[in-house]
């Protein structure tokens, strides 16, 4: 007797929870070949910006962290990863149709690309930050700070899991928190890498996943007031200076969309996209 | 309303309290008549209130319920690290809620400690309504809020001291404790005490809104029993809590003491408001509420003088619905002030 697979129906992760859509919509993910996979949370603009008011309760905590524990925190998330690499490559070869050693290869980079930024979370400071020479008996020292709340569209095209660790872990680094839309055709990675940051250590609300159409969401996340930065480096398929146009509205930073297979490819620019630096002067003692 | 015929509404309610009771309103007299009144099916409340919560708002109704909100607040301020200066912000505030958006209402009322009213009433200057409902009210917290445990005479001296300063409405608590252990005599002559203790010198009287610190009643029942006494007491508000202890207001709650407050209403004919404090942050939460005074007591319940919100955050989580509803996009913490 043939068994009866049990498909299943993925929510979102918003605020450390997995909750389903606010409106209750659901798509089917479907394999390379067509081939029913699961069904995903289509979220709405409302989760949007439930995924918005989380991600802002949490940006205190996030990014108050000392850099030495945010450090810690991200390479704890590389290694329940790599606990999980058969999973990912499963999930890849499912639905990017790829051979079992290119997503071997995939996962293993998306891995090594989360270590490598989470080496930056306590080195950036010093290479971007500065004591500036100053006239008189003063430090005068310029310090990046994390920008605030960033929202990410996820790249659409190119390696599902590899795409989406690299839109995300550079946000996170310098103290940001992220609200990342993921790969709509391809939101499996996405919603397993939920999965590890709910058993991680990273703290309830950091990093929000919704699943959905980034067409429909990505408006009301460009023009949230709430929203301090938008990567667009997945967006390129939409109307993105119109997205842009409004993220300006707001006084929103913006990176813009990036393609091919370099896309999001790691640098410390992309910390640094996500910081505002804040010079201070300080007496140096009446002695 | 004139002054005389205030005064008569009180006579009246008074009457009518002894009649009901069957007696003077002594300890023995109220257990019976309080005793008496059906309980309340808890299960079904709560189903009932939930309910309620889940009504379709569509965009017009909640450009509507929105401003409506925002003119039922009793914009709150009740911190031991009070000053002068932070009344006199949170009566800016309350004067221009929306710095970017003039056409935005004013709220009902700010609420402070009694010290605190000469201060809030020099802020209002011309805005307080002093007795015509017209402005900005000044309500004061008295009777040894939050706890109410002090002696009478502490307590109506507090109650004198913040109408001589200028309070339209004197937020008063019950003592829970003589509630609790039975005592309801003592209760109602507090409440009838300190009612007439919001007397001013013209004979008119301060609004009394009677707090009944619902999280510490423990059961609804006790709720509905004390929501009758406070208004044969003479109430003209009755309040869910201080906003000092961990349960404060809950829809189930209000729920209930709106059912009293229309049983009231179609035995004598009386208006009794309505206050839920504390614990209501955000608008969807106050639109509920809203949609059960709507369909408790009836529309023209929605009225400052009859129904607000005691509440300090919801005020900034409105302006934030109300910008979005303006601007078409979502606002955000940077776009209302830090209180």
């Amino acid at each position: 007797m043939t068994r009866l697979a049990v498909p299943k129906t993925y929510k979102l992760y918003l605020g450390g929870k997995f909750p389903r859509s606010e409106s209750g919509r659901v798509y089917e993910i479907r394999s390379h070949d067509g081939e029913f996979l699961a069904n995903a949370a289509k979220a709405s603009r409302k989760d949007a910006r439930d995924a918005v008011v989380a991600a802002r309760s949490a940006l205190g905590g996030w990014a108050g962290a000392t850099a030495y524990n945010r450090g810690q925190v991200l390479y704890r998330i590389a290694e329940l990863l790599e606990g999980r690499r058969a999973q990912f490559v499963t999930e890849i070869v499912q639905s990017e149709g790829v051979s079992t050693a290119a997503a071997f290869a995939q996962v293993d980079e998306a891995i090594d690309r989360w270590v490598w930024y989470a080496g930056w979370a306590d080195k950036y400071l010093q290479v971007a930050g500065n004591a500036n020479p100053v006239s008189g008996p003063y430090f005068n020292l310029s310090v990046p700070e994390p920008t605030g709340v960033v929202a990410i569209i996820a790249p659409q095209t190119g390696g599902s899991l590899l795409g989406l660790v690299s839109a995300v872990a550079p946000a996170l680094v310098s103290g940001n928190t992220v609200v990342v839309v993921a790969n709509e055709a391809m939101p499996l990675s996405a919603i397993s890498l939920g999965e590890v940051l709910a058993t991680s250590d990273v703290p309830g609300g950091v990093v929000n996943i919704l699943t959905g159409s980034p067409a429909e969401m990505a408006p009301w996340l460009a023009s949230h007031a709430d929203v301090n930065a938008l990567d667009l480096v997945g967006a390129g398929d939409l109307d993105w200076i119109h997205l842009e146009i409004d993220a300006a509205e707001t006084l929103t930073r913006v990176l813009q969309p990036e393609n091919g297979p370099d896309a999001a490819s790691p640098s410390l620019a992309r910390v640094l996209a996500f910081t505002e630096t804040k010079t201070i002067w300080h007496t140096k003692g009446l002695i | 309303m004139t002054t005389s015929q205030t005064a008569m509404a009180q006579l009246n309610t008074g009457e009518r309290a002894l009649a009901l009771i069957g007696g003077e309103a002594t300890d023995a007299n109220l257990r019976r008549y309080l005793h008496g009144i059906p309980g309340i099916d808890a299960v079904g409340l709560e189903q009932r209130a939930s309910d309620l919560g889940t009504r379709s708002i569509k965009t017009s109704s909640k450009k509507w319920a929105i401003d409506k909100i925002i003119s039922l607040i009793d914009l709150t301020t009740l911190e031991g690290a009070d000053t002068p200066g932070k009344v006199k912000s949170l009566v800016g505030k309350a004067l221009t809620p929306d710095a970017g958006d003039l056409s935005c209402p004013r709220v009902a009322a700010v609420c402070v400690y009694g010290d605190m009213v000469l201060h809030a009433v020099a802020a209002l200057g011309s805005a307080h309504s002093a007795g015509t409902d017209a402005g900005v009210n000044v309500a004061a917290v008295a009777t040894a809020f939050p706890s109410g445990r002090a002696s009478l005479a502490i307590k109506l001296a507090d109650v004198h001291d913040a109408v001589a300063a200028g309070a339209d409405e004197i937020d008063m608590v019950i003592d829970r404790g003589a509630f609790l252990s039975g005592r309801f005599g003592q209760v109602y002559d507090e409440i009838v005490a300190v009612k007439q203790s919001c007397r001013r010198p013209d004979g008119s009287f301060a609004h009394l809104k009677v707090i009944l610190e619902t999280g510490e009643l423990s059961t609804y029942d006790n709720v509905r029993r004390a929501s009758w006494l406070a208004i044969l007491a003479g109430g003209d508000f009755i309040k869910t809590s201080t906003g000092k202890v961990p349960v404060a207001a809950t829809l189930p709650v209000t729920l209930s003491m709106l059912e009293v407050v229309r049983d009231w209403h179609r035995l004598t004919g009386a208006k009794v408001g309505v206050k839920p404090a504390g614990g209501i942050r955000t608008s969807k939460d106050a639109t509920k509420y809203i949609v059960t005074v709507a369909e408790t007591v009836g529309e023209e319940w929605l009225t400052p003088s009859l129904f607000r919100f005691g509440a300090s955050s919801l005020l900034n989580d409105v302006l934030m619905q109300r910008q979005k509803m303006t601007s078409g996009h979502y606002s955000g913490l940077d776009y209302v002030t830090i209180d």
